[in-house]
């Protein structure tokens, strides 16, 4: 073993750690962080990127000096040193990728712990219901406690009766459930961040996945959106469910992902701190329109939020009615008739194209 | 005397008169010769492996552009689907199988494997298996609901199609089962009687680590599928919640088999690397009882990790805790192995030709998919990029860059032995220099894609991300044309390539020691084991210099004299003091 | 591709032939035992994988079994489950003979053990039978079915394996004190079957 001496090692040394230090922030991998979450989290991906860059070079440089170095030479055919180990790198090789992940891990859990990963006083109990549960009988829910739940549910039910929705389910395939059974499991995957421990969300939205649409209801004013609007700087809590198959809440910029699994409730929370539009995207495959599940996050000042809400109340009752008179149009094409609701769905309609021509 | 020559003297008795020539009808019946069947096998799954290539390059063509315009949407679903089953259980796996049929009874010195007519039974159950799945896509009904099949999705995407995947993998996991218990009794009690476990080959070890793994988390896959068919043909609800099934139970099952598969994926490969770089560096392999136990590490580490895959399925935080701590370990015994290796090249005159080039390009590829793996462990991390592009690069980093390399270095290195021949150089660093172009060009912008918010198993995305995709699909393209060379090189190789002779590298290990092609029955008497398998450079080594060797240290460092090494056999010890 | 240039000879010896006749093959241990104990810890872990599915249902659920599901009778399982455990010790009493060298001995206890094995499934049956639920009532009953119905099979196929040793037995000296594997793998498979049961009686029954 023949290790360069002192004065280059430690040279290269310093170099790899200058290189991974400056590339550990400035690598430019991440989109913009718009939760306090997303801070924290893009710390940790940048401490790791650190670490990453340094072992990578590490590795690749002994790969090709190697390769330059110690290549056979022509007409040489003997052997290298007989080397067969050496216990004390051996030692160091073990300790300190132990080091490395351990530091890591400790980093995470606090991360983890910040963001509420662990938020126990959050934890619902199951609530054991008397539930029937043989075929066919109506399934009795177990959210009950939860006001929150069950307006989702019920809300839920109710955007499934729209014709926007209906068009885009396979009820004839999937049996919609039409409840949380018995083990609805409320699971607080992501609770309050450790500063606001204890405290309830400054506010709850309550969101159902569906193939292939979010359909977002604000359980105070009983608005239902397929948008997700949130004021800035105001704890969310997410409230979500499925209808039909898994799915999953993703914003990239709230570095923020969580399951809807139908059957359970699964809640998460953060606060967004930046205005803006973002995506929201289904990140579990759902079906062949996985890729066209996608809605808007609009994350805006407390006043813009209120006007929107204010706005929603109040065509509410108009979009109603309209619906109703709709029904009678029977001179429109399914796809002229539905233009307005899949607008507001997200629904493209070149999706709906697609659905009609490819769908049996 | 080298010490190669040392061991090829030592097995002149051993070694048969005339290489054992096969006919060509022999690999198409069912053959009990575990060399028929490991060619059998790596033929088979390379034909396989051909096809995944092909709808790989589907998805890619696909995804050239945002729109869903080349393939509909259902039909990505069923190709991508059926490109990730194929590479996982008709490639990667069988081909591991293969190497370890034809190498594992070589290179312990026995005649055939423990149970040569229950290694075929394994091997013929992968073809009809195989075919099931490729009709599925002919007849228009493939399964599309992901290579993991989750409920419900899986449940109502399409009966026929999904019941063909379920079929096709319990046969393809039971063939798998079969043959990792061959394995498993084959090294542990059918060694020359000169070896002891410490003298095996670490490919050996790596099976050995690899086949535990198969035997143990195979069957929980297999009683997974068991209540997915139940739910699928029969009308029950085990994972369909409109019944009071639940998902999540199915998601556990399935990944306390499917991350060990990764393992299963990965060790032979590790093995395999193990073996050719000492001998192409003309080093000893650097800590050989470090590599050993750290694949036994790996394997066992392997099957308390699974809920990594579940971080964002609402699964406690204290168990993603938990699941985050054993899936960093595993870094540890990874990261020994990496520089283990390093160190083996380090200093050692390393013959480039195309078996080291690949195996230097694994150890250099692997590691970026090792570095994204600690980094998908750390729970918030990962619930970021779990599901999208970055989890894509990753598995393709280590699937791609570590198996799929390892398997060529594999094929460079015994092709000699396996044919007789040698393989064309020339053309076998223009596949190695097409293929590390290639794959970083597929695979590395993935990362990026993947943590901007392109999610996974989409046939439609953002127009922001179109430039990264495009230079992904044109690597795709360049990994599609790499194969071509090897093909050739190697179809032409086999009938008019240069005769290799029974040791072309110079090699220890015992495969080498008998004829090319080895014959019918390997060996004429017991070989011996007369140096162990990476004694190089011990010919004169009075003369040698070696500055940071442990010989000093015979304890615990992995040297000849180590108290590690089992005891020689007193009647063959490669050293006069040793017998009696 | 290459002319065959295979020698017969060598082509027709099998490996454990080859092996028997060859001096410089020290013996090997009889590798059979080992293969079927390896293939029995596989079929283990299917079991396993059931059984801990079943509990992690068990676990998410509130109530269990869910309500509605009647209650089993435990008598008739009960007495199933007390002749299954005595079949094991008669089929132990096979092996001991054989390895004396009676193969009468054995052949009357090896009928004995496959007519307990046969009144097990039928008991089995008769409970399916008169069981108030079907296979897709409730998740219990899924569960109930698709676990006894796996392990019954095992059963079978240990009942076919013993018939199928008795077949063989009426050659004589097919097996003797020195050569009986057969029977000793159909003992070794009862015994398993046999555990299994008594954990999945445990967890369905009495849990």
């Amino acid at each position: 073993m023949n290790i360069p001496s002192s004065i280059w090692t430690l040279l290269i040394g310093v170099g790899l750690t200058l290189i991974s230090l400056w590339y550990g922030q400035n690598h430019g991998l991440l989109p913009v962080a718009a939760s306090d979450e997303a801070v924290l989290v893009d710390g940790l991906f940048n401490s790791m990127m650190t670490v990453s860059v340094g072992l990578f070079l590490l590795v690749e440089g002994v790969l090709i000096v190697s390769a330059i170095r110690y290549r056979q030479r022509p007409g040489d055919n003997t052997d290298g040193p007989p080397v067969f180990g050496n216990v004390p790198l051996e030692i160091l090789w073990t300790a300190l990728p132990a080091i490395i992940v351990i530091g890591i891990s400790i980093y995470s859990f606090e991360v983890y712990n910040s963001i509420g990963g662990f938020s126990p006083h959050d934890m619902h109990e199951p609530v054991a219901q008397e539930a029937t549960r043989m075929p066919g009988a109506a399934i009795a829910a177990t959210l009950n406690d939860s006001p929150a739940a069950n307006l989702n549910q019920q809300k839920s039910d109710e955007a499934r009766q729209d014709p926007a929705t209906a068009s885009v389910r396979n009820d004839n395939q999937i049996p919609q459930k039409q409840n949380a059974p018995g083990m609805g499991v409320v699971a607080p995957t992501l609770g309050a961040s450790s500063d606001r421990e204890g405290k309830p969300p400054e506010m709850v939205v309550n969101v159902t996945g569906m193939q292939y649409a979010w359909i977002f209801t604000y359980p105070e004013t009983g608005v239902v959106s397929g948008e997700l609007h949130v004021p800035l700087k105001r704890e969310t809590q997410i409230n979500m469910t499925a209808n039909d198959v898994i799915h999953a809440f993703w914003v990239p910029e709230f570095r923020l992902k969580q399951d809807a699994i139908p059957g359970r409730q699964t809640e998460v929370r953060f606060t967004a701190d930046r205005v803006g539009k973002y995506s929201l995207i289904c990140a579990e495959l759902c079906g062949p329109y996985h890729g066209a599940m996608k809605t808007q996050v609009i994350v805006e000042t407390q006043q813009d939020f209120d006007n929107w809400m204010t706005e929603q109340q109040a065509s509410a009752s108009t979009a109603l009615n309209q619906a109703v008179a709709a029904v009678d149009r029977t001179d429109l094409s399914p796809n002229e008739f539905l233009a307005p609701y899949t607008k507001e769905m997200g629904i493209q309609s070149e999706m709906l194209q697609q659905i009609h021509s490819f769908h049996h | 005397m080298t010490q190669a020559q040392l061991q090829e003297t030592a097995n002149l008795p051993a070694l048969a008169e005339e290489a054992g020539h096969r006919n060509w009808r022999d690999y198409f019946t069912f053959n009990t010769d575990h060399k028929v069947i490991g060619i059998q096998y790596l033929v088979t799954s390379f034909v396989f492996y051909c096809i995944g290539g092909v709808l790989a390059d589907l998805v890619r063509t696909e995804l050239r552009t945002p729109d869903s315009d080349f393939l509909n949407p259902e039909l990505y679903n069923e190709v991508f689907t059926l490109h990730a089953t194929i590479m996982i259980f008709l490639w990667v796996i069988p081909t591991g199988a293969g190497f370890a049929n034809y190498l594992v009874p070589l290179m312990i010195g026995a005649r055939d494997m423990a149970f040569p007519r229950l290694n075929a039974v394994a091997f013929w159950m992968i073809p009809p298996a195989g075919l099931l799945l490729i009709v599925s896509l002919l007849i228009g009904d493939a399964p599309e609901a992901g290579w993991t099949s989750y409920p419900p999705l899986s449940l109502v995407t399409g009966q026929v199609g999904e019941g063909i995947w379920i079929m096709s993998l319990l046969v393809l996991g039971t063939s798998s089962i079969l043959g990792a218990l061959n394995f498993l009794v084959t090294i542990l009690k059918m060694r020359v009687p000169s070896m002891g476990v410490y003298q095996m080959p670490l490919f050996c070890w790596s099976m050995l680590a690899t086949s535990a793994l198969q035997l143990l988390a195979t069957p929980v896959l297999a009683s997974a599928l068991i209540l997915l068919a139940f739910d699928l043909l029969a009308g029950t609800t085990f994972f369909n919640p409109t019944g009071g099934g639940d998902p999540v139970v199915y998601q556990h099952m399935f990944w306390f088999y499917s991350h060990p598969a990764v393992y299963i994926m990965i060790l032979p490969f590790f093995g395999l690397i193990s073996e050719v770089i000492p001998i192409h560096s003309r080093k000893p392999v650097f800590g050989y009882t470090a590599i050993a136990y750290s694949s036994l590490a790996i394997s066992f580490l392997g099957l308390i990790v699974w809920a990594h895959h579940m971080f964002t399925s609402g699964i406690p935080g204290w168990l993603r805790m938990f699941f985050m701590i054993t899936t960093m370990i595993i870094a540890v015994p990874t990261g020994i192995k990496i520089f283990s290796w390093l160190a083996t090249l380090w200093g050692g005159k390393l013959r480039l030709n195309s078996a080291l080039l690949f195996a230097m390009g694994f150890v250099g590829t692997f590691v970026i998919g090792g570095i994204s793996g600690v980094m998908l462990a750390a729970v918030p991390f990962d619930i970021h990029v779990h599901d999208t592009y970055f989890v894509v690069a990753h598995l393709h980093y280590v699937l791609f860059g570590g198996s799929v390399l390892g398997i060529f270095a594999g094929y460079y290195h015994w092709f000699p032995k396996i044919t007789g021949r040698m393989m064309n150089e020339f053309w076998g660093r223009v596949h190695f220099a097409l293929t590390i172009v290639g794959l970083n060009l597929t695979f590395l912008p993935m990362h990026k894609l993947g943590m901007e918010g392109m999610n996974r198993r989409i046939a439609m995305y953002d127009p922001k991300f179109t430039f990264l995709n495009e230079i992904c699909t044109i690597g795709a393209y360049v990994l599609a044309v790499s194969t071509f060379p090897f093909i050739v090189n190697a179809i032409w190789s086999w009938m008019y390539g240069p005769k290799a002779g029974n040791n072309p590298w110079d090699a220890l290990t015992l495969e080498w020691m008998t004829t090319s092609p080895p014959a019918i029955e390997n060996f004429d008497e017991l070989p011996v084991v007369a140096t162990g398998p990476y004694d190089y450079g011990m010919g004169n080594r009075q003369t040698v210099q070696v500055p940071l060797s442990d010989e000093q240290e015979p304890v615990l460092a992995a040297g000849p004299k180590s108290i590690l090494r089992a005891d020689p056999d007193p009647a063959v010890a490669a050293r006069p003091e040793d017998r009696h | 591709m290459q002319s065959p240039t295979i020698d017969p000879a060598k082509t027709a010896l099998n490996y454990h032939q080859a092996h028997a006749t060859d001096s410089h093959h020290a013996e090997h241990p009889d590798l059979r035992r080992f293969g079927l104990i390896m293939f029995l810890a596989a079929e283990g872990m299917i079991f396993l994988g059931l059984f801990g599915s079943y509990l992690a249902f068990r676990a998410t659920m509130p109530t269990w079994p869910p309500a509605g599901t009647p209650e089993l009778e435990l008598l008739l399982p009960g007495v199933n489950t007390v002749i299954l455990i005595a079949s094991s010790f008669v089929m132990h009493n096979a092996d001991t003979a054989i390895k004396k060298n009676d193969v009468v001995g054995m052949q009357t206890w090896l009928a004995f053990t496959a007519a307990m094995g046969g009144i097990f499934l039928v008991g089995q049956l008769y409970e399916y039978s008169h069981l108030e639920f079907g296979l897709t009532a409730n998740l219990f009953a899924s569960a109930f079915y698709v676990m006894t119905g796996f392990h019954g099979l095992h059963v079978f196929v240990g009942v076919s394996a013993i018939v199928a040793v008795l077949w063989r037995s009426r050659v004589t000296g097919h097996y003797s004190s020195e050569k009986h594997f057969g029977v000793e793998a159909a003992e070794i498979y009862w015994h398993f079957v046999d555990v299994v049961w008594i954990v999945l009686f445990g967890l369905l029954y009495l849990l």
